[in-house]
């Protein structure tokens, strides 16, 4: 059962060895047990549980700790989370890629595992009887034969004494008899959110502490030429501006540069920013607009690009005449629009410093800060707070430097809070993409040949300038391309980048899932066939696929299952009433499935465009397998969100550059679902496997675009093969 | 349960409210407003939001700050019972008003709504929640049992990131029910 993480387990599982800075003693760190880096339990029978993955949402604060606690046969509510400092002591805690369960699972199993046996141990060198007549229950072991018990508090400090076991001594628990994993369970901070109690970034306040907003230079790269500050100095509460230098290319998670207002709150901050008059030098990216780029994006992707997988000979096949349907599709850069906007507190003192940041990354922040400080990363200590939201945005650590530089600089606290405009405006986008697909047809409508090409200024670009290749944004469902066809081609195509360019939930499955899964209900409308019908006869029989395209082997541990994208697609079709339920005047049914972070998905979406054109989705059915499922109604939770997600990108998601700068600034000009626009009921079927587990934050966001566009063709006979829909007029 | 545990871990004192961190210089008068049942006076610049004046002087963080312009409902409050959006009203005008933010909605223990969304556990990051509690405590003050309508017209205004509105829309209902 313990694959991959197993390796790396003997690091979590020497306590004081490896650590090499203790920046922060935990009160796991400090309990009477300590048996592993996640985990203490006091001689009261509290149990101290880290938590060293970021909680935005995605639940794992709560669902990783879980694990551990049934492992370790753990009463719940005597469970204490303790939110981990960046510390490599943890391993990774960059929470993104849907990735802290497929990761964590084993960890955290063994983790508690071995400190139950250590447990079991110790009870039976007090009772001299054999480990093996002793068992654990709820918080206790137990010895059967002599009808003796002792708690885990009892027995804390006996086992304290102990060794730490050897991985190949531990036992895990059959999955009969798992007490958490599998079952429901509410968010650990449910109520202190429902009070107002939780503590997000912007809820830290420290003695002395002064408050920044930064304008910063609106197009990437620009600089300072001039500040008037004059009038800013005379808003009630400022107290000076501060120059914060422009980075040196690559940005990577460097601040953009530009002047802080320093001032007694945040209002002033603010209405002295309003009154501050920088003159820029923009530099380059000036000549960023977004129509002309697009023009371009697109003429790129009509072009031969880099060939990352090919198999037979799709020119050949395209060359015989026969049918050919090509199409393409665009989608506009996108902003994260977290809710919390970036925000960060940082007291620099010496050699010593400490942030406080909503970061989905903190051992990121620690490396960032110190380079910016020229200090050892050893002498950082990022505290992480609840994130209210993060979707990728606060994977990049540049809010951080930002307060750091100012709290050097004025050596006292300062928190650095962005505005709306802010957010919107200097984001890390994710990148507009053009996608060309061109497939040949047999006398059924099936491909014989396909060919997909995408081209997008990649991420990349973030941490290389000379980047204009997608790297990992070709890899997953886009590479994987698990179709039956025997002649096969994908490439991509060169774009240079000119705004940040970031992950953003689902990231690069967005426009190549949209593309797709548009193309396939386009090709089966063209050959007279039932999308879903068409659908599974494109994947094939039920098989594992075993594809190893050069560059981009398959990740091992998740095979290509073709009969859990059937099942995935049929579950979901089969609960929508797909073919079978009667539909309304003017509402249609579409559909989209997609393998994303191993986890296989499928959504129904429907929809009701009215006579006058406006467009409500009554409904959605999302089935979801994403292997062994953790806590199935966090799971249901994350894809009715991810379709909230899905509908906004489809919706209204348009990010634009005129001369280089962000043309959109608040939800006025950057709408996201309302109540109103949202889908009204998402149901999600949780098809529960033994597979390992994979993730659940991402992949049910990129299905949506695609199965509400597809909908919206089965209502009204529009296609849609640009986002966002408020570009077009739907009756 | 309810403790955050990074505040154990916090090596610098967290401030609890109360401290002065407006100067007194912007504003000329005094602006009496009671908060949470308490009394206060306030002496700095009038057109400060009450967002601010809650977060930044008072120390009560329940209430969020995501647009700044009215657009997304996170710091949703109540003047005498009404729902405001706290970041476009300034201090001046809540003068001699009575403001109830999220910390000081409940009584005693927990108000019907926040435990109808806990039951539906409505939060995923949590942010907005203070502000969509706050605006649907006042729906159901003037719809008692309100609509699928009535819930779009009065909960539109508040966003969620998230996208928890089919929870809800469930909780709110559940409230209404529960209250009849």
């Amino acid at each position: 059962m313990l694959s991959g993480g197993a390796l790396v387990l003997g690091a979590y599982f020497s306590p004081g060895v490896v650590r090499a800075a203790p920046t922060v003693d935990t009160p796991a760190d400090r309990a009477a047990f300590h048996p592993n880096v996640f985990l203490g339990i006091e001689t009261d029978g509290t149990v101290y549980i880290i938590a060293h993955r970021s909680e935005m949402g995605n639940g794992s604060r709560t669902a990783l700790p879980r694990v551990l606690a049934d492992e370790l046969d753990a009463d719940w509510n005597r469970v204490r989370i303790v939110q981990a400092v960046g510390d490599p002591r943890y391993g990774s805690q960059d929470t993104d890629a849907s990735a802290s369960i497929r990761e964590f699972f084993e960890i955290m199993r063994a983790a508690g595992a071995s400190a139950r046996l250590m447990l079991l141990r110790a009870a039976a060198v007090q009772w001299s009887v054999p480990v093996s007549e002793c068992g654990s229950g709820l918080h206790v072991v137990r010895h059967a034969p002599t009808d003796r018990q002792s708690t885990y508090g009892d027995l804390a400090s006996a086992a304290s004494r102990l060794p730490v076991p050897k991985k190949e001594d531990l036992q895990f628990k059959p999955r009969s008899a798992w007490r958490y994993i599998g079952k429901d369970a509410s968010l650990y901070d449910l109520e202190d959110i429902c009070t107002g109690k939780a503590q997000y970034g912007n809820d830290v306040r420290l003695e002395g502490m002064v408050y920044a907003s930064i304008e910063r230079p609106p197009v990437l790269g620009g600089k300072v030429k001039s500040c008037q500050d004059q009038e800013a100095l005379r808003v009630p509460g400022v107290r000076q501006t501060v120059l914060i230098e422009p980075f040196k290319p690559p940005h990577a998670l460097q601040p953009l540069g530009g002047v802080a207002v320093i001032a007694d709150n945040t209002w002033a901050a603010f209405q002295g920013r309003k009154k501050i008059k920088v003159v820029w030098e923009n530099g380059p990216n000036a000549a960023y607009n977004s129509d002309q780029f697009k023009k371009e994006l697109q003429q790129t992707a009509r072009q031969p690009g880099l060939v990352v997988r090919n198999e037979g000979d799709v020119d050949a096949e395209f060359a015989k005449g026969g049918k050919i349907f090509e199409a393409e599709y665009y989608l506009p850069h996108l902003a994260h629009a977290t809710m919390e906007p970036p925000v960060a507190v940082a007291d620099v003192r010496d050699a010593q410093i400490t942030v406080w940041v909503p970061t989905q990354n903190p051992q990121s922040v620690q490396e960032t800060v110190a380079q910016a400080m020229g200090m050892p990363k050893e002498n950082v200590t990022c505290h992480v707070t609840l994130l209210g939201d993060g979707f990728g945005r606060k994977s990049f650590g540049d809010f951080a430097v930002e307060a750091a530089v100012l709290s050097k600089k004025l050596g006292q606290p300062v928190k650095v809070v962005w505005s709306r405009e802010d957010d919107i405006k200097f984001d890390y986008y994710l990148p507009v993409a053009a996608v060309y697909l061109k497939a040949a047809l047999n006398s059924g409508g099936k491909p014989t040949a396909w060919l997909q090409r995408s081209a997008f200024p990649p991420i990349n670009s973030t941490f290389d300038a000379t980047a204009i290749h997608g790297g990992w944004e070709l890899k997953g469902n886009w590479i994987e391309a698990p179709y039956d066809i025997p002649n096969l081609r994908i490439e991509n195509g060169p774009a240079q980048a000119h705004v940040r360019l970031g992950w953003l939930r689902a990231v690069a499955s967005n426009y190549h899932t949209f593309a797709v899964q548009s193309f396939v209900d386009e090709l089966a409308h063209h050959a007279g066939r039932d999308p879903l019908e068409y659908l599974l006869d494109l994947w094939g029989p039920p098989r594992i696929l075993n594809l190893n395209p050069p560059h981009y082997p398959p990740e091992p541990g998740h095979p290509l299952d073709i009969g859990r994208l059937r099942r995935v697609a049929e579950m979901a079709a089969e609960k929508a009433g797909w073919g079978k339920r009667r539909l309304g005047q003017g509402h249609g049914l579409g559909i989209a499935a997609q393998r994303y972070s191993f986890t296989y998905v499928a959504s129904v979406v429907e929809v009701e465009v009215t006579d006058k054109g406006e467009l409500r989705i009554p409904r959605i059915d999302t089935a979801v397998d994403a292997g062994t499922a953790i806590n199935p109604a966090y799971i249901k939770a994350q894809l009715e969100g991810a379709a909230v997600f899905g509908t906004s990108i489809a919706r209204s998601g348009e990010i634009t550059a005129t001369n280089g700068a962000i043309d959109q600034s608040n939800f006025y000009d950057y709408p996201v679902a309302r109540i109103t626009e949202a889908p009204y009921q998402t149901n999600v079927y949780v098809l529960d496997s033994e597979a390992p587990p994979s993730g659940v934050g991402e992949p049910g966001v990129s299905v949506i675009p695609p199965a509400l566009s597809n909908a919206i063709f089965a209502a009204t006979g529009k296609r849609i093969r640009e986002l966002p829909l408020s570009k077009h007029r739907l009756q | 349960m309810a403790d955050w545990a990074i505040a154990h871990s916090w090596g610098i004192r967290l401030l609890k409210g109360g401290s002065a961190l407006v100067r007194a210089e912007g504003g000329d008068l005094m602006i009496q407003v009671k908060v949470n049942g308490v009394e206060r006076s306030f002496h700095g610049d009038r057109e400060m939001p009450l967002l601010w004046y809650l977060r930044d002087v008072l120390g009560l963080t329940g209430t969020k700050f995501a647009c700044g312009m009215a657009l997304c409902g996170a710091c949703t409050v109540h003047r005498d019972g009404e729902a405001i959006r706290s970041c476009v009203v300034p201090v001046r005008d809540v003068a001699g008003a009575e403001i109830t933010t999220i910390e000081g909605i409940a009584e005693k223990g927990l108000h019907p709504v926040q435990k109808a969304w806990m039951e539906f556990n409505v939060p995923q990051c949590g942010y907005c929640q203070a502000g969509q509690i706050m605006q649907a405590i006042a729906l159901l003050r003037s719809k008692a049992r309100p609509s699928d309508q009535d819930i779009d017209e009065l909960m539109s205004g508040n966003i969620c990131r998230c996208g928890t509105y089919q929870r809800i829309r469930a909780a709110i209902k559940a409230a209404a029910k529960g209250a009849s």
